[in-house]
This record gives structure tokens, C-alpha cells and sequence, in this order.
């Protein structure tokens, strides 16, 4: 199963990016945590034809992307990995609402159009938001400040175990997978019956496992929490980040920046 | 030292479904004793370890590890006592980096950062991985995760190290630099195993085990002479000990 395999060894990808040391990375997980929250809720707080007053907020991006020293390519693939959910979300708009709202020259574009292209744009800005915040913090940080901010240590150990062995997952799901493609001729052995019998005893070894990390963590201590190993500690010009970029985040939601250069461009021209 | 004892006095376990697993096992270790435990498939050594920390109650019989007997109350210290390594390293290297996976026990413990970190520090440079502290524990080899298991509860301090099946599925060279390893250990050390040659050179005393039971309790070498006792246990002498395939000697 070539695309399980090509997934896992991306996702290794996005921890090797998470460990470069740039000062973005340097910073508490907290802060990037929090500024990216203000971001996201900023951006999807608009009104559904908004499209010109998103376009300042890739500014924040942008500049984590540059410093954070993130390959653009890959973030970019990754974001399109998620992109049919919001396509499917936003597909039927054009179809239910067909009011013009915007004439360029001869073609109309309906209020349809427009909302479907902004949904398609927020989503590439608060997924690839998201994606960032792992690329510079690194997923393990980033429960960790979670926990941190209150966050029920339930949910963020299942988090931080996911992410753990989902490697040990794909890893025995691609054995099986290899086991019964070397043994199934023409096709035969390939069909719904065989997988369920593979998923069944896939969950059942899971279960297994399970149990015995949960004994290994018992033999050593564990006690329904889990502690990190570096205190983290929050410096004043992270504070700054955040209230300075939370600012700018709220500046823009509430004044629409290009429409005003473009109003102030019109009233030059006579 | 007398913490460093492990007594298993008649233990007997069934399992739910009604395998009998163990039946009347007994056995005492003391202090820096390095002992085997052999048997074939399923003959319970899996089962007598995960006794011996206490995550399987005794239907019968009793556990003494050091000074207390293994109740609910004394779980904690025993588990602290007792350092067990598994067979397979993936299930105890559960930590995103190998660092937070040493530091996993001492911060259990309660103990202050500054210490936690000369421990893990100090554990990984013992099984000499000190390089891989900042790696995520898949990102290593088989040997390497086994390095770094051994690592985790070294950090812990044990006074006692369990383990199952050190050896398997290791290269001859990880495999001896491992055995080499666990020689400079000066804990108390139990050690299961299929590998009687690893037992051999670890080892001055193992405890053979088939259907659940005791079949001898002995010096290493006395054991492996004993062909008739290896054949009804369903072992082999250890390769070391037979003659050489090529100029057909034998000892």
C-alpha cells in the first residue's frame, strides 16, 4: 500500500522540520498556540462573501513561513490533502445562490461564486495556519502546551499515544497488507471478506499492544499524568508576539484594509 | 542488602480461560545473582515475570520482592524495585523523543528537573546513546530501541533488572555488545530467554521451567550438561557447547 507508506514517511518529514532552530521554533509552544487560535477564529468570523478583507491576514503566514525557514511546497501539498472536505462543503453554493453580486466587464459573478471561493480561502488559511504551528512547534509541544493551558490530560495523552504509534500502526497494517499481496493471485484474496478478517485481527493486535504499553507504563510510575521534561517557560518578546500579532489579527478584522486602498486609489481617479 | 531478594514461594496462576499457566513455582534470589530463566514456548516464563512486578495477582502462593511481600499497598515500591525490560521495545518506548522516554520514570518519581535530567543523562550514556537523545524513538534501530529500553529503567535506578528476551532480533554484534553490557551490571538480574548461549555468558545460575513447573534450579553449566533434563524441556545444549560442525570435535 504505496500511499499509507508515502504518508508515514512525510509525517517524519514534519518532525524533522519541527526540530530546525530558528527563533520561531525557540519560542513557547503556548504563544504560538494562542496566536494561531486568534488568527483562526479572526478568519472565520467574516461574513461568507468576504474575499478582500482575508487577503491582509496571509501576512501572518507568510512571515512564520520565511522565518520558521518551512518549505512552501510541502505545506502546500499537505493543505491540498485536506482541500476536497472544504470543496465539498462549499461545491453547492454556486448552484444555490445565483444572485450577481460583482460585474466584471460582461460576466456576472454570483454571491454563489464568491462564497465558495472564500471558503476555499479561509481554508487554506486556517489549515495551513494549523499545519504551521506543528511545523514550527512540533507535535509533542504543542500537547504539551495544551495540557498546559488546561486542556484535559485525558485528551491529550490519546493525542500524544495517536501520534506515537500511529507509526507502529502503519507499520504492521503495510507487514499484513505485503503478507497478502504476495499470497493473492489474479486478484483473488483481495475482496471485502480478507480485509475484514485483516482489520479484525489488526484491532485485536492493537488491543494487545495496548495492554502491554500500558503495563510498561505502569512498571514505571505512571500515574494518569504525564510530565514534560523541560519546564517551559514564556519570555516578554513572546508576549509581545502574541498581543502584537492578536492586535494586527483583530486590527484587520475590523477594518477592511484593501478596500480602503482601493477606495483611496478610486478617489485619485477622476 | 537484603532489598535486593526476589522470593516466589508455591506461586500458582490460571488464566481466565482456564490455562493453567503456573503451578507451584518456587524459587529464591539474592542479592547480584544473575539468573536464567529457559523453557520452551509457553511454558509460563512470561507468565512468572509479569509476577514478579506485580501486574498479574497470584491465584496462589506467594511473592516477596526485598523486604515486602507483593500486596496492592506495596505496588509502588516494588515497581520501583523492579526494572523490567520487554521484548518488544516499541511497547516501552512510548515517549515522542528518547529523551522524554528515560525521563518518563524519574519524573513519576517526583524527582526535581536538575536531577531527573543527570539521570537520563547518565542512563544513556551507561548503554552508550547518548547521541540519540533528541531522535523519536521510530526513527531508531532494533538494537538502538533496545539500548534505550534498557535506558528507561536504568534511570529509575532499579535495584532489580527483569527481562524478557534481551536478545531476539538483534544482530550478533548488537547481541554482544549488549551481553558485554548487562556483564557490567552489578544489580540483581533476571532474564528469560531462548538464548542459552547469551545464558552461558551471563549467567552462573538458571531455572528451567516446562508446563508451568520447576524442572531444575542449578549452575548454568550443570543444567546444559544434562542432555536427558534439556531434551524433556524441550531445549538444546547451547551451540557453544556442541562439538564443531566442521572438524566434527566435540567437548
Amino acid at each position: 500500500m504505496p500511499s499509507i507508506e508515502s504518508t508515514f514517511f512525510d509525517l517524519g518529514t514534519m518532525d524533522a522540520i519541527s526540530r530546525q532552530d530558528t527563533f520561531v521554533h525557540r519560542m513557547d509552544p503556548r504563544i504560538k498556540v494562542l496566536t494561531t487560535l486568534v488568527f483562526i477564529v479572526c478568519v472565520v468570523s467574516f461574513g461568507k462573501h468576504e474575499i478582500s478583507a482575508l487577503v491582509p491576514f496571509l501576512v501572518y503566514p507568510v512571515f512564520l513561513v520565511v522565518f520558521g525557514d518551512l518549505p512552501v511546497a510541502y505545506l502546500l501539498r499537505k493543505v491540498t490533502v485536506a482541500a476536497p472536505f472544504a470543496v465539498l462543503i462549499g461545491i453547492f453554493n454556486p448552484l444555490l445562490d445565483q444572485q450577481v453580486l460583482l460585474q466584471v466587464g460582461p460576466v456576472g459573478i454570483s454571491g454563489g461564486w464568491i462564497s465558495f471561493f472564500s471558503i476555499l480561502l479561509r481554508f487554506m488559511m486556517t489549515v495551513g495556519a494549523a499545519l504551521i504551528l506543528i511545523a514550527t512547534t512540533g507535535y509533542h509541544a504543542v500537547c504539551m502546551a495544551l495540557e498546559k493551558m488546561g486542556v484535559p490530560q485525558i485528551f491529550v495523552v490519546q493525542l500524544l499515544f495517536l501520534y506515537r504509534y500511529l507509526f507502529v500502526l502503519v507499520d504492521e497494517a503495510s507487514r499484513m497488507v505485503r503478507a497478502r499481496s504476495l499470497r493473492s493471485f489474479q486478484g483473488k484474496g483481495l475482496g471485502i471478506r480478507v480485509f475484514g478478517s485483516m482489520a479484525g485481527h489488526l484491532l485485536l493486535r492493537t488491543m494487545d499492544r495496548a495492554q502491554r504499553i500500558h503495563l510498561a507504563m505502569l512498571c514505571r510510575g505512571f500515574d494518569g499524568n504525564i510530565r514534560p521534561s523541560h519546564p517551559l517557560r514564556v519570555r516578554g518578546w513572546e508576549v509581545m508576539f502574541l498581543l502584537g500579532w492578536s492586535a494586527l489579527f483583530v486590527f484587520m478584522r475590523s477594518y477592511n484594509g484593501p478596500r480602503f486602498l482601493g477606495n483611496l486609489i478610486q478617489g485619485f481617479i477622476p | 542488602m537484603s532489598h535486593h531478594i526476589v522470593e516466589v514461594k508455591d506461586l500458582r496462576f490460571t488464566y481466565p480461560d482456564g490455562t493453567p499457566a503456573l503451578q507451584g513455582v518456587s524459587f529464591r534470589i539474592v542479592h547480584g545473582e544473575s539468573v536464567a530463566i529457559v523453557g520452551a514456548n509457553g511454558a509460563g516464563k512470561s507468565t512468572l515475570l509479569l509476577h514478579l512486578n506485580g501486574y498479574l495477582a497470584p491465584k496462589g502462593g506467594e511473592i516477596r520482592i526485598g523486604d515486602y511481600p507483593l500486596t496492592r499497598k506495596t505496588l509502588q515500591t516494588v515497581r520501583r524495585t523492579v526494572g523490567m525490560v520487554f521484548q518488544d521495545p516499541d511497547d516501552q518506548l512510548f515517549m515522542p523523543t528518547v529523551y522524554d522516554d528515560v525521563a518518563f520514570g524519574p519524573l513519576n518519581l517526583g524527582l526535581p528537573t536538575a536531577e531527573v535530567e543527570s539521570r537520563v543523562l547518565n542512563a544513556l550514556s551507561v548503554v552508550d546513546t547518548l547521541h540519540l537523545k533528541n531522535r523519536p524513538p521510530y526513527k531508531l534501530s532494533r538494537g538502538e530501541k533496545r539500548s534505550v529500553a534498557i535506558a528507561s529503567v536504568l534511570s529509575m535506578s532499579p535495584d532489580i533488572l527483569v527481562m524478557d528476551e534481551p536478545t531476539s532480533d538483534l544482530d550478533p554484534k548488537a547481541r554482544r555488545k549488549l551481553i558485554e553490557l548487562l556483564k557490567t551490571f552489578k544489580h540483581t538480574k533476571i532474564i528469560a530467554t531462548h538464548d542459552l548461549d547469551m545464558v552461558l555468558d551471563l549467567c552462573e545460575r538458571t531455572i528451567v521451567i516446562y508446563n508451568g513447573r520447576v524442572t531444575a534450579d542449578g549452575p548454568t553449566l550443570k543444567i546444559f550438561e544434562n542432555q536427558a533434563l534439556l531434551a524433556e524441556s524441550h531445549l538444546e545444549k547451547p551451540l557453544g557447547m556442541q562439538g564443531c560442525p566442521v572438524c566434527k570435535g566435540s567437548r
